[in-house]
């Protein structure tokens, strides 16, 4: 009797879940064994960056310099974490074929620790086509820039670009590009550090990298930093200059001014830039976020690649997945018993407390009223929100249309978009329609946003629009009496399923830079916490900004 | 009755620090002395108070009579303890002591003078029947009377200084021939050494042990011995390692032995604490050597094995109270061995180092003692004598003690001077000394002419550095950052990133890069084409447990600031750079060329003049340090650039000599 009576208590109050997935079963084995394999063409994609980078190791260490991806882990404190950001970036843009396409946008980023600070790292991956820009560059560096200036974090960029690629030119791109030199300027002016090494050249546009950045460390020999190049100044003035002369390190630290530091190779660069950070002493100006103590998740979060059906079609409870990743597997739910599709619940993640929302399935109207009202509760106690989006969208069908869906679907647009606490997204399944909108997906600016390999985000899966298209088609027959063509109605379907799933992959979206990456589903605890701890780092840290940045005198 | 409550202790180092606890003990008011370069050593912040004597050179400081005297009047000392070296054997200040109203802690000035000359203590101890080495102590000292002497007593002889000590001015003449160019020599070595010419000659006693005996002695007549000690590990006529008792001693030759001793400090009126050493042949003859007036470095070997303390029963006896033991009631209980701590490369004939302490980190365990007079942010100057610790253990049995010494040394580091560490547990673990064998000549018989040699580095050790200073790296960052989650170390999101350093090994410098391994909880790491699996199971702040290849170890580290990693792994101490990072021209321009003195000495000779050329490996100087030619050779060749250091001047640690312009 007390026993049921406790039980009762413990489902009104929320409290530790108990699972109902069997990890001995033959459907987890299945799950698991097809989400491993999604996790493995991730891994194949991010390695098909390093190898092409690696290729060129000999180049560099003849020429005494360390490749990209070592400058980066030199540049980091050893042990402490590392969030790598966009590695799928440019996927499929340059290079439509998947067998072939390099991804990573021939740049290396992500959130790590220099002298423990927590900063932005970014490295040119000069290893691959002489670090030049690609289609994707200019969003990635947006990107990366702009989590520099929202979470306050440092910016480290090991420089090393041939710069434009002349032969695929694009105006857009260099239209583009002054926005980097602009986010730059706004970082200094808001008090964020930039630091800058010069590893190899950095010219015509990239000149304005060293140049607008507060620290530069210039690598002798190597480092090059001029507005025109040789063959550029040759072209224009007709003078023959001498490319250390016009842009060497050792000129700008000794005569134009434009390098502070000069190092006698690239691991002395390395070694001086951790130098600068540390002598900011940037952390005084934050008190550290305040953690509970707590328990691990019950249930080991290595589980969720067996939880999770790789076909979003396939229903499961995603409070399943909130028991992998939440502190004790334990968490309260808003309103259970409403709007049964959309489940809130308030939980920590290494001890911070946050909310957390998932979709069971397609919105309701009681699920965005239930979501819209949660929402504002964390706005007013300032608690970060986790969308764990899976959703097919908003119901559609006259009964949703009667009972309001547009007006409620909207009030939950209206509140995520507008509420004040970290959002941290993340797409584990399906995030379709206005339902990615109402669970924060890229345009709504979480402060971070990961997929999973499996997941896939678009207006609406390829068969819904294909069969769409089929009823549109119909339907045009049907009133202009015609015959419909079977096969022609076969082959645009067909068309349409294949356009619509190209574009609705995680690889692809990454590869246009419409997240932030694409993470192994097992480290989704890990991810959701080092972003967690970001942003509530940044909260609590007060900058010293001033009006015009700091200008290099 | 001579009764005192406050003692001044008139030494510094360990055996102040030594004298002053038993001092407190016993509840006296203390106060300590001490020179310029020890002011904020050890002893002086133990004692109750404490006076400056002046400059750091013993002349002016320890060994400076007026001045001690005048500090003990001054304060109200009451007693003076000596301690050992500096003054502990010198009569005339005993007898200042004592004139001045004040208890000197030792025997009466009289049996110091005795002692003090070999040539009259022999004739005394001939007199009172204790066995002599065969020779000549006589007061001719013309060289046709010390030959005709020595072809009596036989070659090899030992030609001595009547009034040396501590192994200087003594020499080993194998034949006629060399004798007389040796004692011209040894005449003039003793005149300027002890300001005396006069020689004594003796047998030379081949791979002899040296055992000594400690002797108590009251002013009611009460005189016991409390058992011996083997202090046959020497370098240099010093002592290195010492034991209680002597693994080939009987209980008749103790006896006979410890007879012997007591005549001996009964012959000259003895009170207090001696010791009366002895050779012993490897037929169990023993011969008198000498005795030494005052508590001996070793004496907690006795302590440990008698369970006595000697300082306060030294204290006891010059208050005028009775020893309160008689010879029955000395119990010798299992065995005690001591090994003297110096600052000092074993590798380079013992000579001795100066320099920063950066870590001090003495040992724990059952049946461990240190005596020790340095401590963390000390200094070992070059003013005094390098022994910076005495580390003792005593067990059930010799093995247990020696086990248990060597075992505590693996968890005893000095890091900032080379010290002997190493050298120490390699003497214990020689199957010679094991097999309680070790004489006299253990050292040279075991090491030969090149001396001790540690091993060549081996992998695992560079493997187990490299993940110790990744460790590190790790905990500093943590310490540094705000928040980091504890399950989020050493985790990458697209897998572990390897990190990097660089050791300059003998065979040239060495990436070594290590790589988290998530589900071993340690590293991988890669030395050269090896790899090895690092394990830091624990990391302390002066400690910490690493296991390479699955094999555990306790090492001591400190993490310097110019990413020097000072550790000891096992029997061996180590000091990594990780130059990654580190310009190519080096950190301070310091190498090319610039020649510096390795340490606090008189540079005696310069060997080369501006513009000349030099090659890697020539003489460019000599410098004098403890009484130890040391040799600076060139390590890059090229044309000398300038010279700065004058001959014949004393130059300080670092400071610098030359600079060579190095060949392009």
């Amino acid at each position: 009797m007390g026993a049921m009576a406790r039980t009762v208590i413990l489902c009104q109050r929320g409290g530790v879940f108990t699972s109902s997935v069997d990890p001995s079963s033959e459907s987890f084995r299945k799950n698991r064994a097809d989400m491993l394999v999604a996790v493995e063409q991730l891994r194949a994609l991010e390695s098909r960056s390093v190898a092409a980078s690696n290729n060129r190791r000999a180049t560099f260490e003849k020429r005494g310099q360390i490749p990209p991806h070592d400058r980066i882990a030199r540049l980091l404190d050893p042990g402490m974490p590392f969030l790598r950001l966009h590695t799928l970036s440019n996927y499929l843009v340059e290079d439509e074929n998947p067998e072939t396409s390099v991804p990573g946008a021939n740049l290396i980023c992500g959130i790590g620790f220099v002298r423990g600070v927590r900063c932005m790292v970014w490295a040119d991956d000069s290893g691959i086509r002489a670090g030049s820009v690609t289609h994707s560059s200019l969003p990635t560096t947006m990107s990366l820039q702009d989590i520099a200036l929202r979470q306050k974090l440092p910016l480290i960029h090991l420089v090393e670009s041939a710069g434009a690629n002349l032969l695929s030119f694009r105006v857009e791109t260099w239209a583009g590009f002054g926005g980097v030199f602009r986010n730059l300027a706004r970082l200094s002016a808001a008090g964020v550090p930039t630091v800058t090494v010069l590893h190899g050249p950095s010219t015509a546009g990239g000149a304005y990298m060293p140049g607008l950045s507060d620290y530069v460390v210039g690598v002798k020999d190597n480092g090059l930093a001029a507005l025109g190049g040789a063959a550029l100044v040759r072209a224009a003035t007709g003078e023959i200059a001498d490319e250390r002369q016009l842009g060497g390190s050792e000129m700008h630290a000794s005569v134009s001014g434009t390098v502070e530091y000069l190092a006698d190779d690239d691991a002395h660069g390395l070694a001086m830039a951790r130098d600068v950070v540390a002598r900011l002493d940037w952390n005084r100006f934050a008190d550290p976020p305040r953690a509970r103590p707590y328990d691990p998740p019950k249930y080991d979060t290595d589980e969720i690649a067996g939880v999770v059906p790789v076909d979003y079609r396939t229903p499961y409870d995603v409070r399943e997945i909130f028991a992998r990743i939440l502190d004790g597997s334990d968490f309260e739910e808003f309103k259970p018993r409403y709007g049964l599709s959309t489940v809130c619940a308030r939980a920590g993640i290494f001890g911070y407390p946050c909310a957390i929302i998932g979709n069971n399935g397609p919105i309701d109207p009681d699920g965005a009223t239930k979501a819209a009202q949660f929402f504002q509760l964390c706005d007013s106690s300032d608690t970060p929100i986790l969308f764990l989006h899976n959703t097919t969208g908003y119901m559609v069908g006259t009964a949703y249309e009667q009972a309001g869906m547009i007006k409620h679907g909207s009030k939950m647009i209206q509140a995520v978009s507008n509420v004040r606490v970290p959002k941290i997204s993340m797409y584990i399944g399906a995030s379709y329609g206005a339902g990615n909108y109402g669970m924060c997906g890229y345009a709504y600016e979480p402060d971070f946003l990961f997929s999973w390999p499996n997941s896939s985000s678009n207006v609406m899966g390829g068969e819904q629009a294909a069969k769409t298209m089929a009823q549109v088609a119909e339907g045009a027959a049907v009133r202009r009496g015609i015959e419909i063509d079977a096969g022609q109605l076969k082959e645009q379907t067909d068309a349409i399923v294949a356009h619509f799933s190209k574009q609705e992959s995680a690889f692809y979206t990454s590869g246009r830079v419409l997240d932030h990456g694409v993470i192994d589903p097992r480290d989704s605890r890990r991810v959701l916490g080092f972003a967690l701890e970001t942003c509530l780092e940044a909260r609590a840290r007060t900058l010293r900004p001033n009006t015009f940045g700091v200008a290099r005198m | 009755m001579p009764d005192f409550s406050t003692l001044l202790v008139a030494n510094r180092g360990e055996i102040a620090v030594r004298v002053l606890r038993s001092a407190r003990a016993l509840g006296l008011r203390t106060i300590a002395v001490y020179s310029e370069a020890d002011a904020r050593a050890p002893h002086v912040k133990l004692a109750d108070e404490a006076v400056l004597l002046g400059p750091p050179p013993v002349a002016d400081s320890y060994l400076d009579v007026d001045r001690i005297l005048a500090a003990a009047t001054e304060r109200g000392a009451e007693a003076i303890h000596p301690g050992y070296g500096f003054l502990s054997e010198n009569s005339s200040f005993a007898q200042a002591v004592e004139a001045a109203g004040i208890v000197f802690v030792g025997p009466p000035p009289a049996a110091i003078d005795v002692m003090g000359d070999k040539a009259r203590a022999k004739r005394a101890m001939v007199e009172a029947g204790v066995p002599c080495v065969p020779g000549y102590q006589g007061e001719d000292q013309s060289d046709d009377r010390l030959v005709a002497e020595a072809r009596e007593i036989g070659f090899p002889v030992m030609v001595k200084a009547a009034a040396g000590g501590g192994g200087r001015g003594m020499r080993r003449v194998g034949s006629e021939k060399e004798l007389v160019r040796a004692l011209s020599r040894a005449r003039s070595e003793a005149e300027r050494s002890f300001g005396s010419g006069d020689l004594i000659l003796e047998r030379a006693i081949e791979r002899p042990r040296h055992v000594e005996v400690q002797v108590f002695a009251d002013a009611h007549g009460n005189a016991i011995h409390l058992g011996e000690r083997d202090c046959s590990v020497q370098r240099r006529h010093q002592k290195v390692i010492e034991e209680a008792p002597c693994p080939v001693m009987t209980e008749d030759l103790r006896g006979a032995m410890g007879a012997a001793a007591v005549n001996a400090a009964r012959a000259v009126d003895y009170r207090g604490a001696g010791t009366v050493e002895f050779l012993l042949d490897e037929s169990g003859e023993f011969y008198f050597l000498e005795m030494n007036t005052r508590l001996q470095v070793e004496h907690p070997v006795t302590e440990m094995i008698t369970g006595l303390d000697l300082v306060a029963l030294q204290l006891r006896v010059a208050r005028g109270e009775a020893l309160g033991l008689d010879q029955a009631e000395v119990v010798l209980q299992g065995h005690a061995i001591e090994v003297r701590y110096y600052a000092e490369d074993p590798e380079k004939s013992f000579l001795p180092a100066t320099g920063p302490i950066l870590l001090w980190h003495e040992p724990s365990g059952e049946g461990v003692r240190v005596d020790c007079g340095v401590e963390t942010g000390g200094e070992v100057s070059p003013y005094y004598d390098a022994m910076v610790a005495k580390v003792i253990a005593h067990g059930p049995t010799r093995d247990d003690a020696r086990l248990r010494l060597a075992r505590a040394l693996e968890g005893t580091a000095l890091f900032g001077v080379k010290t002997n560490r190493d050298f120490l547990i390699d003497a214990l673990r020689q199957p010679t000394f094991a097999a309680g064998d070790a004489t006299t000549a253990f050292i040279e018989e075991t090491y030969g002419k090149r001396g001790f040699q540690a091993a060549p580095l081996d992998t695992d050790v560079v493997a187990a550095a490299a993940g110790l200073q990744r460790a590190i790296d790790l905990e500093s960052a943590r310490k540094e950052c705000l928040a980091v989650n504890p399950e989020l170390l050493d985790w990458a999101s697209t897998g572990p990133l390897e990190s990097v350093v660089r050791y300059e090994l003998p065979e040239g410098s060495v990436n070594v890069r290590v790589v988290a391994s998530r589900s071993s909880g340690g590293y991988d790491v890669h030395v050269g084409d090896a790899v090895r699996r690092v394990v830091v199971e624990e990391l302390r702040s002066e400690t910490a447990r690493v296991s390479v290849a699955g094999r555990a170890t306790e090492v001591v580290f400190l993490a310097g600031r110019n990413r020097e990693l000072h550790l000891t792994l096992g029997s061996r101490t180590h000091v990594f750079v990780d130059v990654a990072g580190v310009p190519s021209t080096g950190l301070d321009g310091a190498a090319g060329g610039r020649v510096v003195a390795p340490m606090h000495g008189r540079l005696l000779q310069l060997l080369v003049e501006q513009g000349q050329e030099v090659q890697v490996g020539e003489r460019l100087a000599v410098l004098e340090a403890m009484k130890m030619q040391h040799e600076i050779l060139a390590d890059v060749g090229g044309t000398v650039k300038t010279i700065v250091a004058l001959p014949d001047t004393q130059i300080g640690a670092g400071d610098l000599i030359l600079e060579i312009e190095p060949a392009s």
